[in-house]
């Protein structure tokens, strides 16, 4: 039974294991040599030129480079503060949506136009014109000095605590509601992957708990959250994955610039890689951790 | 008149007499406590979403009214939202710059003579691609992102169900392995490997197998050379489509299929049968991704599609398309070279591209919608 199955699994990811033996794994080696190698276009052989140095392009990115490290690390610390707020924010929604409710079809349109809007070629669209450009950095130095929409409660607060600043805590609470539209953005298909298990879980289960007496609050807690954690599982990953690689990302433009203006190859696939893993672990800390608390019905 | 507006008051005052009455026969003014706190859930409810609905639509309804105003409004301070002179022009403008729709007049007018060489055996097998490739040409970026994005996605779709059923449900060796290249797939990101992926594409050749029999194939700028992607569930973010599906089915219940197996159902037809029905709201949700991400897609696109005129194409250059269409018309009009269109033109006419490049995806998940919020009914009879 057990070598059937193993058989028959193989047939399922067959189309899998092909595809990324024929597109993808040798890209990959490539794109890892490259991170190793000093690489330039040769243009006279309609080729690339390749030598070999090891570590240098590593150690640059540490010790030469000196943006490297603090866009990475900057990117990091704005991940760990954006990801949580999504997955609450996101969960939230969903529930909320979930309900039955006047206009509800519309509103989930609504909902999942940030999908839309927050994808491919429409990222910065405007700002991608030649000519939009110009005026648009100097609109965003414009609006860097305006405060936020929690400026005047902040400015508030400071005046009656004399000074003395508000807390990390209400600091944080108050940078999450000032980032209130980017969460929204970040949010259209965590609220749909949410939607989409929420559905999943019979109704026959609520309806047993209501008959027992539970209340609303008690089956968020007791049925919805657990039925709902292997998706939550899954919106976590996808939003360390979505907000690090996005295409706006600091280190991702300097990537992308080092490949692009100044074609260097093996340097933009440097920092990339050493990106990447980082990446590549906190996702596998992350998922460790959730995995323990996921609860899958079995 | 007041006979009845006194009646009515009174039938009023009986019913929240009636009301007091019952809630009074509850213990600790439980009706009145819970209709109370229903009533101020729904409100904030109801605040919050419209507050939250206004934060994702307000960029798009500044798009639009830009996109409906004249020059002069587009110039004019005083004008926020709603134009004065509101004009269609930028639309016109806009499908024209684009090549937005079919064109089948001018394929009629040109007498409808499509390259097909049926001369050899080859060419009689191809001719049905030949003519579908001539009948592209005059589809409009419209007509062929619609029937490219929808094929690419179904085949996705088709290959990632099967790949995450896999993962889900069986134990085979070296099934880690997989799984962490799953994951290596969707964490680096296509610009990273964007060099080594177009060279390897553009002189296919799978372990040097093809050069032994002829010349390695050139796979970039042909739509086969992306079908091959999908159906290997290479394709744009395929490995996160996998990822969902995984959970998914694992989440469902084992006895279902185990008592399918034991009633002697195939292994494939168990998935097909059994497991497929169930998973309808998950597929949509994984489909109109694959849709959407496919459809303003800028990185495979460009390195496969970009002689099909598709819509991200369309609309990312849509900028640059405007203002050469500009300084041409001014040039032929007053014989002045070089005059740029206002920036404020630009914004209006990227803001109708935009605007008119995605009025067909939100309309597709309208309908897709009513799949997932249907399939609620039957997921609930199995558990």
């Amino acid at each position: 039974m057990a070598g059937k199955n193993a058989v028959s699994g193989y047939l399922f990811i067959s189309p899998f294991v092909l595809g990324f033996l024929a597109f993808m794994a040798y890209p990959l080696y490539q794109a890892v040599r490259m991170a190793f190698s000093d690489v330039w276009l040769d243009l006279p052989n309609n080729s690339f030129g390749w030598a070999w140095t090891g570590l240098a392009n590593i150690n640059r990115a540490f010790t030469i480079d000196a943006e490297f490290t603090r866009a990475m690390t900057e990117e990091i610390f704005a991940m760990v503060a954006l990801v949580p707020a999504v997955l609450v924010f996101s969960l939230f929604v969903a529930v909320l949506l979930n309900r039955k409710f006047f206009g509800r079809g519309a509103v989930r349109a609504i909902f999942f136009l940030p999908v839309i809007l927050a994808s491919g070629v429409l990222v910065g669209i405007e700002t991608n014109n030649s000519l939009l450009q110009a005026v648009s950095t100097q609109i965003q130095e414009q609006n860097a000095m305006r405060a936020g929409v929690t400026g005047v409660i902040e400015n508030m607060m400071e005046n009656f605590v004399g000074g003395a600043g508000i807390g990390d805590f209400f600091q944080y609470v108050l940078d999450i509601i000032n980032q209130i539209y980017a969460i929204a953005m970040a949010s259209g298909i965590q609220i749909l992957i949410f939607l989409a298990g929420l559905q999943t879980i019979s109704a026959s289960i609520y309806e047993a708990a209501s008959i027992e007496g539970a209340t609303a609050w008690e089956n968020f807690w007791k049925i919805t959250f657990p039925m709902i954690s292997p998706m939550i599982l899954v919106v976590v990953v996808y939003s360390i994955i979505d907000f690090m690689v996005r295409t706006d990302g600091e280190v991702m433009e300097m990537v992308y610039t080092q490949m692009t203006a100044f074609a260097r190859f093996g340097y933009g696939s440097a920092i990339a890689m050493i990106y990447f893993v980082v990446v590549a672990a906190i996702l596998g800390i992350v998922g460790f951790i959730i995995s323990r608390l996921v609860y899958y019905y079995d | 008149m007041t006979n009845i507006g006194v009646a009515k008051r009174e039938k009023k005052q009986g019913r929240v007499a009636a009301y007091l009455e019952r809630n009074r026969a509850t213990d600790d003014n439980y009706l009145l406590k819970r209709d109370v706190s229903r009533i101020a859930v729904g409100i904030f409810t109801t605040v919050l979403l419209f507050g939250l609905c206004f934060l994702i639509v307000q960029p798009l309804l500044h798009q639009f009214s830009n996109s409906i105003m004249s020059r002069n409004d587009l110039l004019d301070p005083t004008v926020i939202a709603i134009p004065r002179e509101p004009t269609t022009d930028h639309y016109r403008l806009a499908a024209n710059l684009m090549n937005y729709w079919p064109n089948f007049g001018a394929m009629v007018d040109g007498g409808f003579t499509p390259d097909v060489d049926t001369s050899t055996f080859g060419g009689i097998l191809t001719a049905p691609f030949q003519l579908w490739e001539y009948m592209t040409g005059y589809f409009g970026s419209l007509l062929n992102t619609i029937w490219i994005t929808a094929l690419v996605s179904v085949l996705q779709i088709v290959a990632c169900t099967l790949v995450a059923y896999g993962f889900a449900r069986f134990d085979f060796p070296l099934k880690k392995f997989w799984f962490a290249c799953v994951i290596l797939t969707v964490l680096v990101p296509p610009q990273v490997i964007r060099v080594p992926m177009f060279l390897n594409f553009r002189f296919f050749d799978f372990f040097g197998l093809l050069s032994i029999f002829g010349e390695p194939l050139m796979l970039t700028g042909t739509l086969s050379g992306y079908l091959l992607l999908s159906v290997t569930a290479m394709g744009l973010r395929n490995g996160l489509y996998i990822f969902m599906l995984r959970q998914y089915f694992r989440n469902m219940p084992k006895e279902l299929e185990e008592s399918a197996w034991v009633d002697g159902c195939g292994k494939l037809k168990t998935f097909v049968k059994i497991m497929l029905p169930d998973a309808v709201p998950m597929l949509v949700s994984c489909f109109l991704f694959a849709f959407v991400w496919q459809w303003t897609d800028g990185f495979f696109t460009s390195m496969f599609l970009r002689g099909y005129g598709v819509m991200a194409v369309q609309m990312s250059a849509l900028g640059e398309t405007f203002a050469f269409h500009h300084i041409q018309q001014v040039a032929a009009a007053t014989g002045t070279h070089g005059l740029r269109p206002d920036l404020a033109l630009i914004e209006a006419m990227i803001s109708t591209g935009v605007l008119i490049g995605i009025v067909p995806i939100i309309l597709i998940y309208l309908v897709a919608q009513r799949f997932f919020v249907e399939s609620i009914g039957q997921s609930g009879i199995k558990m």
